[in-house]
């Protein structure tokens, strides 16, 4: 039996719909785009090109769910399948878009040389399924930073990636970049290679750029994560069902656009709502109140029929430390047991303003352990018992017995260094390292032992123009120099 | 691949019947019994040991590859001089006084075994009278102590000053290991030496053994 948790029952969850739907039918929603306000349009909805509302009508969301897929594969960049994204299958993925990493310590701006680590790091996570653009490199003109950290990902590691473009014009170069991996658009909607994340913003209105990018997603049939960020109490009503009716309208919204575009693309039904505290005026993502929020909405996006994700199993820590921990494991373990499909979490520290590689490490060993926990348990040979009490009595142990053989691994994962596991005195004799200490050991070893992609010499250097194409746009004349 | 390498390698995959095989075979191709045991079979338990101070092995492949050894150790038997394996030390073993919990105990048994030394294990429940007397009756240089109850610690410490009362201090050695010892107390009471596990046991032996 898998286990789950669930925080709506089915009337509550099917009220929250139907309000959100009420909302978007009477309230609308604001769309600051032409084509995408004329696509609606076009499609039977009023609009308003004054205000740029939008009034959807039930039909129009009835048949924006009528061909949403219930789910989607991904593949990396040699074209090998990696996810599953249906049913309550979980797969992670490390945060994205921090614009400061944590190096030993001291927390600064990132550049070319670390995100290069960072690739090669995902590369060596077993429960990190995918690479996500997880930082801003500060060393490139920031016109071209979205599609830079596309361009060192699809360079130095093989695994899918979760991105998202900054502006309009950006998605032409990410997606070239994509067609040259894949090699033909046909091949590119056969085995999608990312997952663009598209934000509206609150309350229910979407800018021209992000409306924009959930358009040509969808009709390249690249994949869109939407990322609705209710603030309860200060963006979003500050109750939780009240932030759920507006995650599911902004939601809603963006799936209709969709669509629309491209009836039957891909998508995830996500998030990144918070609560706002009002004492800090921050947004904890670490909060228990935002983690119900995630598994929450998750609920009701499995509810239309649709794959979910949350970014969530995450800390607002500033550090490497205790909250660090609880925060991110609580976080993956919820939305493991919500079954939340995408979950981009590890790694990210500071409301989403931070990466650590060293944490990304130490949450690699989070998602193991709560990748174990929702296969659940099973019985194995475990009836009838008299024959496996007779040999632990006869044996006294039963450390070699074939029971024990067959079913070791299967039944106990085992954790990587980082987790310490030693009796006090082996602890001391490894050295008594800290977990900041055995994380960056760990990071060092995997970086150093980095298998280089399979990707082709020829594509490469395709991929090299294009982006020394885009710098040059921008005023620089070379990309920044890396060290294979 | 030579027949003692191969013992060797069976040895360390665990692999009991290809051990008993390759020793029969070495056996029937006239190589010496002396030979066998230490070119093939003890040379191949201590690699064993050594993988598992490194952490390269864990406990189930230690223990798989003694069973291995035996059943090459057993065919040999007859053939050595004496029908004796010759072992590198003696030592007594047992669970501290009123403690029941011997599983640790076993593994530093058996650990011990594979390494080399003949083990007089004494069981649960000894008292500081049994295991000294145990000692000097086999004429073992080391006496282990076992405890995992923190009420039974401190009857490892009868056990230390009983060998200093009968002036075998220097002569008979004492090791101590279990789940809340540490090295700290081990000091405290005396003892010779400190096992935090079972590999660190068989180490620690063979330094008071002097082997």
């Amino acid at each position: 039996m898998r286990p789950k948790v669930t925080f709506l029952d089915e009337d509550l969850k099917i009220k929250i719909i139907d309000e959100a739907r009420h909302l978007l039918c009477t309230l609308g929603v604001e769309i600051h785009n032409t084509r995408v306000l004329g696509l609606l349009g076009d499609h039977g909805a009023e609009v308003d090109p004054v205000t740029q509302h939008v009034r959807l009508t039930d039909n129009l969301i009835d048949l924006a769910l009528s061909t949403v897929p219930s789910g989607f594969k991904l593949y990396d960049v040699a074209g090998r399948q990696t996810h599953d994204l249906s049913g309550d299958n979980v797969h992670f993925t490390p945060s994205s878009a921090a614009i400061n990493i944590l190096d030993n310590g001291t927390i600064r701006k990132p550049l070319t040389a670390d995100y290069v680590n960072f690739a090669k790091l995902v590369s060596g996570l077993p429960h990190i399924h995918a690479q996500s653009t997880a930082f801003i490199p500060a060393d490139v003109p920031e016109e071209i930073s979205d599609s830079y950290r596309l361009f060192l990902s699809l360079l130095y590691c093989e695994k899918p990636v979760v991105t998202g473009a900054f502006t309009i014009e950006a998605f032409d170069v990410m997606r070239d970049l994509q067609l040259a991996v894949r090699g033909s658009a046909e091949e590119l909607r056969a085995k999608p290679l990312t997952i663009f994340s598209c934000c509206p913003t609150a309350p229910i209105k979407w800018s021209e750029t992000t409306s924009q990018n959930v358009v040509d997603c969808a009709r390249m049939g690249i994949p869109v994560e939407f990322i609705s960020m209710p603030l309860a109490g200060f963006m979003a009503p500050v109750t939780i069902v009240g932030s759920l009716i507006q995650h599911t309208a902004e939601t809603l919204s963006g799936v209709v656009i969709n669509q629309l575009a491209g009836p039957g693309a891909p998508v995830l039904y996500g998030g990144a709502p918070a609560i706002f505290d009002i004492r800090y005026e921050t947004t904890p993502m670490g909060a228990v109140e935002t983690e119900m929020l995630d598994c929450a909405y998750s609920e009701i996006g499995k509810h239309l029929g649709m794959p979910t994700q949350a970014y969530t199993g995450f800390s607002d820590a500033k550090q490497l430390d205790a909250q660090a921990g609880f925060e991110t494991a609580m976080g993956a373990t919820l939305a493991a047991l919500a079954g939340i499909n995408s979950i981009s979490g590890p790694g990210m520290l500071d409301f989403i303003t931070c990466q650590s590689l060293e944490k990304l490490v130490l949450d690699n060993e989070i998602c193991g352990q709560t990748l174990r926990m929702v296969r659940g348990v099973e019985p194995r040979e475990d009836f009838p018992s008299t024959p496996i009490f007779e040999e632990l009595i006869r044996d006294k142990h039963l450390l070699i017995a074939d029971h024990t053989r067959r079913h070791l691994r299967d039944e106990i994962t085992f954790p990587g260094p980082v987790i310490d596991r030693a009796n006090s005195s082996r602890w001391l004799e490894d050295g008594g390292l800290s977990l900041h200490d055995r994380a960056a050991k760990e990071v060092e070893r995997l970086i150093a032992s980095h298998t280089p992609s399979c990707l082709p010499a020829e594509v490469r250097s395709e991929m090299e123009g294009m982006m020394t194409a885009e710098a040059r746009r921008f005023g620089m004349d070379n990309l920044p120099g890396r060290s294979e | 691949m030579d027949v003692m390498q191969e013992i060797g390698s069976s040895l360390r995959n665990g692999d009991a019947k290809k051990v008993a095989e390759l020793v029969q075979q070495a056996i029937d191709d006239g190589v010496p019994a002396e030979e066998i045991l230490n070119n093939g079979l003890m040379s191949g338990m201590k690699v064993v040991g050594v993988l598992f101070r490194d952490h390269e092995i864990f406990l189930p492949e230690v223990l798989l590859a003694a069973r291995a050894m035996t059943a090459g150790v057993d065919l040999l038997k007859p053939l050595l001089a004496g029908g004796d394996v010759p072992t590198i030390g003696k030592v007594v073993i047992g669970t501290a006084k009123g403690d029941l919990h011997d599983i640790g105990k076993n593994l530093v048994g058996i650990m011990l075994k594979g390494a080399g030394f003949e083990v007089v294990d004494l069981g649960n429940d000894v008292t500081a009278e049994r295991f000294v007397d145990a000692a000097l009756d086999s004429g073992a240089k080391v006496i282990g102590i076992s405890a995992l109850l923190t009420t039974t610690m401190s009857s490892m410490k009868d056990v230390v000053d009983l060998v200093r009362e009968r002036g075998l201090d220097g002569e008979i050695r004492t090791i101590v290991g279990g789940a809340p010892v540490s090295k700290d107390f081990a000091d405290e009471i005396g003892a010779d030496a400190y096992g935090y596990d079972a590999a660190s046991a068989v180490e620690q032996v063979k330094a008071l053994a002097g082997v």
